[in-house]
């Protein structure tokens, strides 16, 4: 933004890059990219019980365009990798990774020709959850993460 | 008004896409809104889960396979551990048979619980996922009461169960039982008589009873076609023919009858639970009494020298499994499935095949979906239940 | 009907076809057959009213290497009307990898040989659309058999190829820039 280069007063300029980053922390709004089991839990989040819409993620959005994050929930194959690619590229800025699992994370229980070793290989990825398919509040807690990162992310 | 030209326009529902249930690729040809040819690709969550499983010992493979249809988990681990025992000729308690049936039909309800959720969700009927979702979490509860984990409990053993039945279990089914029967009413209110949702499904995605046979389709599917094929009824197996149910069927083949026949299932499965649970004692025999297969209990290990031994080669190397091949069919959720087992006499797997019911279901999509509307594609790809996991393995 | 009952109704409907049974643990009833009476005793299992064969549960291949014959491929049978199963085994070799294929009297079997064709490389003769089907379009190699590695390290590939050429590219973006605004 180029709004701190018109105001030297350090003061305007902190409370602009707070504002900000509250704007975006609290709204994050996950694109639906639910592979495999993972996504189960996943819904599971964002159903009543655990009900990530208090942390911001009020909708899961359809399309690329309209969101700032991506789970990657499950198991990436290599006849997959191009579309995850694709459906990163589209996103617009400022956007996020959230890998969640260890099969995003680093291949899983499943190291054989057929998986990607670890989504990071092909997105960069933020915030990465553990688990196979970790609990619903570990998802909620690696989102509680990304938040704190945001947090600290600077304008310009 | 001059004539207006149109032609035949390619739509890619591609892999990721809120309604596929997974990572499915169809791509329609569309006159309109009418769908001329379909053209489904799968693949794009291909595991090579059976190439894994070659790997390991036969122990191990149950948290591999439990992962491959992973709504139907203790469906598919009871699956594959019933072709290993078939190899080894064991005799399973009759104690561990009704526990594996009362998680069988638990997990059946589980299942389509997720599915009328996301079904619903899909056709419009947004507070149905909640509730379904709501009433999923306690049978997820009782999940992670039996082995601590909620989604796959891998608690399923070749020779019987990991352990024995925690406390409170009885309890806490009988109060999911308890709570779930009137649910099961609401959610049938919601829906059953709604004039959106009849509009929507009735009539939608057909398929006969005789292309039901030609393309294999089991379980509701066939069902509600009119193929009253049930694997608990046909070839039964841990017991069900000593059990009192019925099998829902339709004669229709539309999406409706199939959310018919679910609904239907899921309260025949109440009614085996209950039958189930009367029939297990909170504590006993929790797996068969061989010394090569079930580890001794951990008192017996830290006194007696036979019983670490034991336990050390259990752990180790596993346990061999005669040369040959066995294929017990299960009634799963989503039909007929099961784990063709081969064996080369060693301590791990030759060749391990699933039965996948989804996958054939897929193969017949094209046939529903070719001649409707395009919104109709979701509401058929919901009522056919596809797990992505299943098909691509 | 019992296994032997089974057999010889079948060996009765197709008498020239050499049928072995094999010993079973399981409620399948387990025979071999020669390859090239695939398609003459699939249509007798469907088509005869005492056999009724008419629900094809599961169409798949074992890899016995380095054993010869190399390969199986296994066919498991339902008959709703009677209750029986049946699981038809076929040996193949490995310098000529073919079956034929059974898709016109079973339908349901057209992915599933195409499952057969992508992980093992048995080819099925007749089939329509012989494509891979869970692995990529492009890929080399056949998994699941023996001698393929289970770890590969390849770094997988985040694009896709354009599906038109470069020219047919340029052509489109210089149409839309002359009609914008039109």
């Amino acid at each position: 933004m180029g709004l701190e280069s018109d105001f030297d007063i350090p003061v305007l300029t902190t409370s602009v890059e707070k504002m900000v980053q509250w704007a975006r922390r609290s709204s994050i709004w996950p694109v639906t990219f639910g592979l495999a089991c993972c996504a189960i839990e996943m819904m599971a989040m964002s159903c009543s019980r655990y009900d990530v819409a208090r942390f911001g993620a009020e909708v899961f959005r359809g399309s690329p365009r309209q969101s700032d994050l991506m789970i990657v929930a499950g198991r990436l194959s290599r006849k997959m990798a191009p579309a995850l690619r694709r459906i990163y590229d589209q996103m617009p800025e400022p956007k996020w990774v959230i890998s969640m699992g260890a099969c995003a994370s680093i291949g899983g229980v499943f190291d054989n020709y057929a998986l990607v070793q670890g989504v990071d290989q092909i997105v960069p990825v933020d915030v990465y959850v553990p688990g196979c398919p970790p609990r619903p509040e570990s998802l909620i807690y690696g989102i509680v993460q990304l938040q704190r990162k945001i947090d600290q992310q600077k304008l310009g | 008004m001059p004539d207006i030209k149109t032609e035949v326009m390619t739509v890619n529902m591609g892999p990721q896409h809120p309604s596929t249930h997974g990572v499915l690729r169809l791509v329609l040809e569309l006159d309109g809104e009418t769908v001329l040819t379909a053209s489904p690709t799968i693949g794009y969550l291909h595991t090579g889960i059976e190439k894994t499983t070659e790997q390991k010992k036969w122990q191990q493979v149950i948290p591999l396979v439990e992962r491959m249809d992973y709504l139907s988990a203790q469906s598919n681990s009871m699956a594959f551990c019933l072709s290993v025992e078939k190899l080894l000729a064991l005799e399973i308690p009759e104690r561990v048979s009704n526990i594996r049936v009362l998680l069988a039909e638990l997990q059946r309800i589980n299942s389509h619980l997720v599915w009328l959720g996301t079904h619903g969700m899909e056709v419009g009927a947004v507070s149905v996922m909640l509730y379904c979702f709501r009433e999923r979490e306690l049978l997820l509860n009782i999940n992670e009461l039996l082995a601590g984990f909620r989604l796959f409990p891998s608690y399923m053993r070749v020779g019987g169960l990991r352990e024995d039945l925690p406390r409170g279990f009885h309890a806490a089914v009988v109060a999911f039982l308890d709570r779930f029967g009137p649910k099961l009413d609401e959610y049938e209110d919601l829906l059953t008589k709604n004039e959106i949702y009849l509009k929507r499904t009735q009539g939608v995605g057909v398929i006969s009873k005789e292309a039901a046979v030609a393309y294999s389709l089991v379980g509701p599917i066939a069902r509600a076609a009119g193929v009253d094929y049930d694997v608990r009824r046909f070839f039964p197996y841990l017991g069900y023919e000593t059990y009192d149910f019925a099998v829902p069927t339709q004669t229709k083949g539309d999406v409706y009858s199939r959310y018919l026949v679910r609904v239907a299932e899921m309260r025949e499965s109440m009614k085996i639970c209950r039958q189930a649970l009367a029939r297990i004692t909170p504590t006993g025999i929790f797996a068969v009494a061989d010394p090569r297969i079930t580890p001794p209990p951990k008192d017996r290990v830290y006194t007696e020298m036979e019983a670490l031994i034991q336990h050390f080669l259990i752990y180790s190397q596993g346990f061999t499994v005669p040369a040959g091949e066995a294929y017990v069919p299960v009634e799963g959720p989503r039909g007929e499935h099961g784990f063709y087992v081969v064996s080369d006499g060693s301590n791990r797997p030759w060749r391990i095949k699933s039965r996948a019911p989804s996958l054939l279901a897929c193969q017949a999509l094209e046939r529903m979906i070719v001649g409707g509307l395009i919104a109709d594609v979701i509401a058929v790809i919901g009522s056919i239940d596809v797990v992505m996991g299943d098909v691509d393995r | 009907m019992d296994a032997d009952t089974l057999v010889a109704t079948l060996q009765a409907a197709v008498p020239d076809a050499q049928i072995e049974g094999a010993p079973t643990v399981d409620p399948q009833t387990t025979i071999y057959v020669s390859r090239d009476e695939v398609p003459a005793l699939a249509r007798a299992l469907r088509d005869r009213p005492e056999l009724a064969f008419d629900f094809l549960a599961e169409l798949t291949a074992v890899d016995y290497w380095p054993k010869e014959p190399r390969y199986e491929v296994v066919y498991v049978l339902v008959s709703l009307a009677h209750r029986l199963r049946l699981r038809m085994k076929v040996r193949v070799p490995a310098d000529d990898p073919h079956v034929a294929t059974v898709s016109g009297v079973w339908p349901a079997a057209n992915w599933l040989e195409r499952e057969v064709w992508d992980l093992f490389g048995i080819a099925f003769d007749g089939h329509p659309d012989p494509r891979r089907l869970l692995m990529p379009e492009d890929w080399q190699g056949y998994p699941l058999r023996k001698d393929y590695p289970v770890q590969i390290r390849m770094i997988p590939n985040a694009s896709e190829a354009l599906q038109v050429t470069e020219e047919e590219f340029r052509a489109n973006l210089m149409k839309d820039r002359l009609t914008r605004g039109r």
